[in-house]
């Protein structure tokens, strides 16, 4: 593709239009995301036709399905095991996991963890928005102290993960985290983890205006986006529980980037170096 | 060129054949008994650029595994009892998706941690239903070393073939068990890859109802980009929850294995023509039971034995042709009563008796051939 291609982006080459229109509610900052993600594979180049896209269950596994690539709706939390399987199989393919707090921090929080260590060329989108909200507005491993959901109903009491923090403890060698109230960042963050060789780690700060934002008087779209920029929510993101409340302090953009052996191609040299080892026997 | 002779035990022999059925990617957690499986294709599989992978549980053994179907590769893993539970989830998005793979079951005792080290057959009705909802299963129940090469082989034929998961269930004893195999030259070995779709990618459906009810798979790079999801889809992978489209589209799944039984079905009887006492039973205690048929009819019995070496789908038309002659039914196995549920529910309950051990031993012949003089009495 030339340069030309490249700056010319038109989300409608890279979505599913039949699929149209989504399922997605009114304020859900899960769009931005996706539109974020997929400005980013057209300015890197990436061919559609060697895009995987591996999801799990919840909002933000439905958001997959609307991307004329490879896609792979899977199972609650497993997506990253998928994408595991997927990558080393397949290393020629662009990886990318979408999935969402309750998804990767708490079903799916084993496979993070590991994810991480293992450091595998997997690019992961974790959408933030606070809930469950595929199921009704439950509480998740996100959602602030104090806040209301469907099973918090006298405020949440549980202290809240910080997802960079635990990936960045896992060994993750990039982590990210960015707003969907600024795309054009949130769009270079992506990049820059989709240029990584290993696994890179985003956080999105979604929001759910429907069922989380409407329990807890945080207004409408426009106010909650709006107040990811005042950062009224860094207690979930930015400090780490044993940590006092630092308001304002809340970091976005590439926070980790480490040169670690990818993990797919350490594995490959290996085996190769095995096999000509058996060669050299006869 | 010859085949060789090797003396190997169950899992080692599993794991020869796997490499020798094209498997090129194993994910697997360890696990009593099965854990010689995994040991073996770490290292087999670099040494044919495949791919072996340890992963942080059986949850996301299976997942890689089905991942790495999905990119158009031969895969495996292997468990037991408490790891087969862990994968149930995934088996049923294996269903679902229709994405081939072969999951080994070393049988162990249970419930729960149960018995490690110790045989039992108290999965057969978990590999049948342990996945929730109506879905299509195979499971393949070797008997011998030898039929776990060869079963194991089968496995991977008929995964790709129907694209399903395929079982391989055994139990802890025919694993460590010891015995001499006949492995075939390699280009002997008669494989089977599944369809992959080609050409047209416009107007491709991933789950077409073709006419063999098996259609063709796109493999990622290929240029079809299809959705695939475990959320009950229409011919164009997209879900859907219209009454009529959801009903077809499971019903297309199941009739794929329930049309082809006479493919996928495989049973061995031994002096079943005249028996008017037939023993059912499968893996190890299939052994004991066909020497205790011998004894019997060494003492005078017309004693037969019914053996499903597939083991679901059930060869339920061969039962009922075994058991044409018998009056009494005996079924013996390492379990409370799981396979005699199936007996029962073919033949009635009226002629089929129960010979069951659940202490973690197996059952030796003499137990067999007396539970049959006391039923004949």
């Amino acid at each position: 593709m030339n340069e030309a291609v490249r700056t010319n982006f038109d989300i409608k080459d890279y979505l599913r239009l039949e699929m149209m229109p989504h399922f997605m509610c009114p304020g859900c900052g899960h769009g931005i995301a996706l539109r974020c993600l997929l400005w980013a594979v057209h300015e890197l180049g990436v061919d559609k036709n060697r895009l995987a896209v591996v999801s799990g269950i919840g909002c933000s596994g439905r958001v997959g399905a609307y991307i004329d690539a490879n896609t792979f709706h899977t199972t609650h939390g497993r997506p990253l095991a998928f994408a595991t399987g997927l990558k080393l199989a397949r290393p020629d393919l662009t990886v990318v996991v979408i999935t969402g707090d309750g998804d990767c921090l708490a079903i799916g929080g084993n496979h993070l963890i590991h994810a991480c260590r293992r450091n595998l060329d997997i690019t992961c989108l974790m959408l933030n928005n606070e809930v469950y909200g595929m199921t009704g507005g439950q509480v998740s491993p996100t959602t602030a102290i104090d806040r209301l959901t469907t099973t918090t109903p006298h405020g949440n009491a549980e202290p809240t993960f910080d997802a960079c923090r635990l990936a960045d403890a896992a060994g993750a060698s990039f982590v990210g985290r960015e707003v969907t109230r600024q795309a054009p960042a949130l769009k270079s963050v992506i990049k820059a983890g989709l240029a990584h060789e290993g696994f890179a780690f985003i956080e999105v700060l979604s929001d759910c205006t429907e069922i989380y934002g409407r329990k807890n008087d945080l207004g409408e779209s426009p106010e909650m986006i709006l107040a990811q920029k005042s950062d009224m929510r860094p207690e979930a993101f930015g400090n780490a529980a044993d940590e006092p409340f630092r308001p304002n302090r809340l970091r976005a953009g590439v926070l980790v980037q480490r040169d670690r052996p990818e993990y797919g191609r350490v594995y490959r040299e290996r085996a190769a170096a095995e096999r000509a080892k058996a060669k050299a026997k006869g | 060129m010859t085949p060789s002779l090797a003396a190997l035990h169950g899992n080692r022999a599993c794991a020869l054949a796997a490499i020798a059925a094209g498997c090129r990617f194993f994910a697997g957690y360890p696990i009593t008994p099965s854990s010689e499986i995994a040991e073996q294709l770490s290292r087999e599989l670099p040494r044919v650029d495949g791919v072996f992978i340890q992963m942080e549980d059986e949850i996301g053994s299976l997942a890689a595994v089905i991942g790495a179907s999905l990119g158009g590769v031969k895969v495996m893993t292997a468990t037991s009892g408490p790891g087969f539970s862990l994968m149930q989830e995934n088996l049923g998005y294996a269903a679902m998706t229709e994405t081939p793979c072969v999951i080994v079951n070393v049988m162990r005792g249970g419930p729960s941690t149960g018995m490690p080290t110790r045989p039992s057959q108290g999965d057969i009705m978990q590999a049948r239903w342990g996945t929730h909802g109506d879905h299509p299963i195979v499971v393949l129940a070797p008997a011998s070393v030898q039929e776990i090469y060869d079963e194991t082989i089968r496995a991977f034929n008929l995964a790709e073939e129907f694209r399903t998961p395929v079982i391989v269930a055994y139990d802890e004893t025919i694993a460590h068990l010891l015995e001499s195999v006949v492995i075939p030259q390699r280009r002997t070995v008669a494989t089977v890859t599944r369809k992959f779709a080609r050409g047209d990618e416009q107007g491709f459906q991933p789950y077409a109802e073709t006419e063999d009810l098996v259609p063709p798979m796109a493999r990622p790079g290929d240029g079809h980009r299809v959705h695939v999801t475990g959320l009950t889809h229409m011919a164009d992978g997209f879900p859907t929850q219209k009454p009529d489209l959801a009903a077809r589209a499971t019903r297309r799944l199941l009739d794929k294995i329930e049309q082809n039984r006479d493919r996928i079905e495989r049973t061995e009887t031994f002096e079943v023509e005249d028996a008017e006492v037939l023993i059912v039973a499968v893996g190890i205690v299939a052994r004991a039971a066909r020497r205790a048929a011998q004894d019997l009819r060494s003492a005078g019995a017309r004693a037969g034995l019914f053996r499903p070496v597939t083991l679901w789908p059930f060869p339920e038309q061969a039962l009922i042709e075994a058991a044409a002659k018998a009056r009494h039914v005996l079924v013996a196995e390492m379990n409370a009563g799981q396979l005699a549920l199936e007996v029962e529910r073919i033949l009635g309950r009226g002629r089929v008796a129960r010979l069951n051990r659940i202490d973690g031993e197996p059952i030796p012949p003499a137990d067999i051939a007396r539970s049959i003089r006391e039923i004949a009495a």
